[in-house]
């Protein structure tokens, strides 16, 4: 048994290998305006994936404006100075394109997806709103409507979303990663398109861009676009550092209990305050990403859906999750979903048991091995989804990542030893924790 | 249902995604057929298996059964348990998965190469082996009916279900794909072994495959799987025409915003129109942000964060069916709006240059879909599950741009009756009146 799965695991390694020389690595270059350029060749489809990545995101709003990242986000499909409200969808659209974007808590994406032959008018129009925007009244008051319809619909609307949002406001004592991304309802109604514009005007600019292409073209070729479109526009002078207020040492455990109607199935969720990946350290980050992995990877396998849901029954579900892709910080998480006629009470008990026993137990050497395998084969089927790569690159380097320690972190993982397992669990501290309850509301 | 008689490995270039992918269809030793797309630059394969039936096979009084089963077949096969078949399943980093659907059950494998015979062998045992054990029933019935009730919960989904129970009465659709707590409460062992007899046969099947497998690999893998099945026994339903009447059904649920859901009767997908009514649909109301519904309801007063439509056409019944959801307090504005827009399809209001527009943006999209091997398995076997020739993806641009104005407002007289429309207002939303009687639970 020990044989053949050494046979296996060696078969994969050189499979890796192999793959690693034959899949094009991306290619990096720089304008002279600061612009980080990053081109990822694949030409298995006539298709382009263009991105510009900006290093700004919700836990950049200023105090009192939450939800400006986002809304800004909003209004880049606004009119600028060339084009009219609307006509980049048009544009797109009439291209035959998809595009969207995005806002986290530390950065902020657009992205098309076209026919490879129309990179270029892509870039003139993205080139064109990094700096020309233009916000009229006309706009920005109706979409701000959207915006709180959107709060409305995908976030008021659920119960375990609201509840998400309360265990984060108590998780961060000081840091805006407390706010929600969206904004506080009653601050996005004060939201207006001048506050916007101050926003625009300092945090989109090419020095705080990156631009990510991936598909059908060749490297020098999207240079040579870059240079045309995103040259020309001048770099901003004091782009402010990146200092947002950090954690002070936590020192008491947080309960957050909450209750709501719509609740039909009640379930415990618990927040740890842990350390971030950063280019420095990824090795303890990717220790609790492997350390969630085994508690709650697998709904069969994994430490606690196996003794919680399978071996006791008093669980319809448990999970474990960790999330290193916060600039200032990390999350780990660990849940349980009751079933009927067990207590949060009890179950939080459960939990916290099983857990203990894994701190006593140690790591099970086979189930680590499973684990491992599927992040060799993770390297594999990466290379299948030009857009996933595209997108895990561009935001490694929003937060600061080179493209090597970005392509490090699959073998990280590979490489995380039972020990650096063990010490991450150690160290997540109830001191630096929120615990939450979500009920119905009793009769 | 188009069917050929063709020469093993019968290929066609694409002229779409490229002269690089070449689509074929492989004709196996014992007569099955599967479409490919040979792929060897990435050492894995992705295989979708369709079969036809799924939840449509379910009894009266029996919602649910054909989707509680197929979430047991991973709950232990052969001589594993449910633990012991995930950790194999695991050890392989393979996939295999799968899918209970309105009208079929789809089975998702992929699998790196030095892997894929074991990841098969796992495959089959889901498929023809499952253990069906009281223990997991009771559990996974647990999850399930916890998940109902959340499903229950959640404005979006009482909107589509009372919808479906409004305008299928008495036919398979007005009942949820995944049951109701209490048709899942109910089934038994029995249930579950006859919901597995009728949904996996080996005549009501469709195989696609992308990635890194030969023909000959692929055919051996069909002829294993497929002849470990027996043929169909049951009928499929009957065709069932959308019939919800017009009128408003307000179901009450708190909150500040009311889920909408509207529609009429819809075209089915087998009907000479239907691709006249898909480029209807995506200039009215489709995915893109520009949509006509979009323009008029969102940019132009901000009444949704999103509106859309849909030509929901299953195989036994259709609706052209669409959905958004307001403040309380615009739910009323926002269906004058609806109907408004309906009568504006109904009244020719598409232009040429709508039509244009969305030709333009539907033959350039095209390519997009065909991104990675996973997609492509999926299109190749939803293809011939909806009756389309090897041939299609040559000729469908074609097809989207060969219809013309004329078509299109003949089809929006079919279809656009702003009079027949149905409103389903989950919420509580000010100033409407309900006139149609509430749908009984």
């Amino acid at each position: 048994m020990v044989v053949a799965k050494r046979l296996i695991l060696a078969a994969l390694a050189w499979a890796v290998t192999a793959l690693a020389a034959a899949a094009e690595d991306p290619q990096l270059f720089t304008l002279d305006n600061g612009m980080q350029v990053v081109v990822i060749e694949d030409h298995r489809a006539p298709v382009v994936v263009h991105m510009v990545w900006y290093r700004v995101g919700g836990a950049d709003d200023p105090a009192g404006q939450s939800g400006i990242a986002h809304y800004l986000e909003h209004l880049m499909f606004k009119a600028t100075d060339n084009l009219e409200e609307g006509e980049f969808d048009r544009v797109v659209q009439a291209n035959g394109g998809t595009h969207n974007a995005f806002t986290s808590w530390d950065y902020t994406a657009y992205h098309q997806r076209v026919a490879a032959d129309r990179l270029a008018l892509m870039m003139e129009m993205e080139a064109d709103r990094m700096v020309n925007l233009r916000l009229d009244r006309s706009d920005w008051l109706p979409e701000r409507d959207v915006i709180l319809r959107e709060r409305g619909q995908t976030l008021e609307s659920s119960p375990d979303r609201q509840f998400g949002e309360q265990l984060r406001a108590a998780l961060y004592q000081n840091h805006p990663y407390g706010r929600p991304i969206i904004g506080w309802r009653h601050e996005m109604e004060q939201l207006t398109g001048e506050i916007a514009t101050d926003f625009y005007r300092v945090h989109y600019s090419p020095n705080n861009a990156i631009l990510v292409v991936a598909g059908d073209v060749e490297a020098e070729d999207v240079l040579e676009l870059a240079r045309e479109y995103y040259g020309p526009i001048p770099a901003v002078e004091d782009l402010p550092e990146r200092h947002r207020p950090q954690e002070p040492p936590q020192l008491a455990e947080r309960r957050v209990i909450m209750e709501d109607a719509r609740v039909a199935q009640p379930y415990v969720h618990r927040l740890y305050l842990t350390p971030t990946r950063t280019p420095d350290d990824q090795r303890q980050a990717a220790a609790y990403q492997v350390l969630a992995a085994l508690l709650g990877g697998s709904a069969q396998t994994s430490i606690l859906e196996r003794r919680l849901t399978y071996d006791e029954g008093i669980a319809i579900s448990a999970w474990a999750g960790y999330s290193g892709s916060g600039l200032d910080s990390g999350t780990f998480t660990l849940g349980i979903m009751p079933v009927d006629g067990v207590s949060l009470d009890d179950a939080e008990a459960a939990l916290d048991r099983v857990l203990a026993n894994f701190l006593e137990e140690g790591v099970d050497m086979e189930q680590l091995e499973r684990v491992r395998m599927q992040i060799r084969a993770e390297a594999i089927y990466q290379l299948d989804d030009t857009q996933a790569r595209a997108q895990s690159l561009g935001a490694d380097l929003a937060l600061g990542f080179t493209v090597e320690q970005s392509e490090e972190w699959l073998d990280l993982l590979e490489q995380v030893t039972p020990e650096e397992i063990m010490a991450a669990a150690r160290r997540l501290d109830r001191h630096a924790s929120v615990t939450g309850w979500l009920r119905g509301v009793e009769e | 249902m188009i069917r050929f008689l063709s020469a093993i490995a019968l290929t066609l270039g694409l002229a779409m995604p490229a002269g690089a992918i070449d689509l074929q269809e492989v004709t196996s030793s014992e007569g099955h057929t599967a479409w490919l797309v040979e792929e060897h630059s990435i050492p894995f394969v992705s295989i979708e298996i369709i079969f036809t039936g799924g939840a449509s096979l379910d009894p009266a009084g029996r919602a649910g059964a054909v989707s509680l089963m197929t979430s047991l077949l991973s709950e232990g096969a052969g001589d594993y348990d449910a633990q012991g078949y995930a950790a194999a399943l695991e050890a392989t980093a393979g996939n295999v998965s799968f899918e209970a659907g309105r009208d079929s059950v789809s089975l998702t494998i992929k699998a790196l190469s030095e892997n894929r015979d074991d990841v098969i062998d796992l495959a089959m045992l889901a498929l023809t082996e499952p253990q069906f054990g009281q223990m997991s029933l009771d559990r996974v019935r647990a999850q399930t009916i916890a998940a109902l009730e959340r499903a229950a919960q959640n404005p979006n989904t009482i909107a589509q279900q009372t919808y479906a129970r409004l305008g299928y009465a008495g036919h398979p659709y007005a009942t949820p794909t995944d049951g109701t707590p209490a048709t899942v409460g109910s089934f038994t062992l029995d249930d579950i072994l006859d919901a597995h007899r009728a949904a996996f046969t080996s005549d009501r099947v469709y195989v696609g495959a992308a990635g890194d497998i030969t023909p000959a690999e692929l055919s051996a893998i069909v002829d294993r799987v497929l002849s470990a099945l027996p043929e169909a026994d049951r009928p499929l339903p009957e065709y069932r025409a959308f019939d919800a009447g017009p009128g408003v059904t307000v179901v009450p649920f708190p909150g500040p915003q009311s889920v909408i859901q509207f529609g009429v009767p819809g075209i089915p997908a087998d009907d000479d129109d239907f691709m006249e009514a898909y480029l209807l649909n995506e200039i009215f109301g489709g995915g893109g942000f520009t949509s006509r519904l979009m323009s008029e309801i969102r940019e132009e007063r901000g009444l949704t964060y999103g509106v859309y439509t849909s030509l929901a056409s299953n195989q036994f019944g259709d609706s052209f069916v669409g959905r958004m959801s307001t403040g309380n307090e615009n739910a009323a504005a926002a269906i004058d709006l609806v109907r408004e827009q309906f009568q504006w399809l109904a009244d020719g209001g598409i232009t040429q240059a709508d039509l244009e527009r969305i030709q333009t943006y539907l033959t350039g999209a095209y390519a997009l879909r065909f991104d990675g091997n996973e997609s492509i398995a999926r299109i190749l076997a939803s293809m011939q599950f909806q009756g389309f020739p090897l041939d299609y993806i040559n000729i469908r641009n074609d097809l989207v741009r060969a219809v013309t104005l004329e078509d299109i407002q003949r089809v929006a007289q079919r279809l656009a009756h702003p009079d027949q429309l149905h409103f389903v207002v989950v919420g509580q939303p000010v100033g409407l009146e309900q006139d149609a009687a509430a749908p009984a639970e």
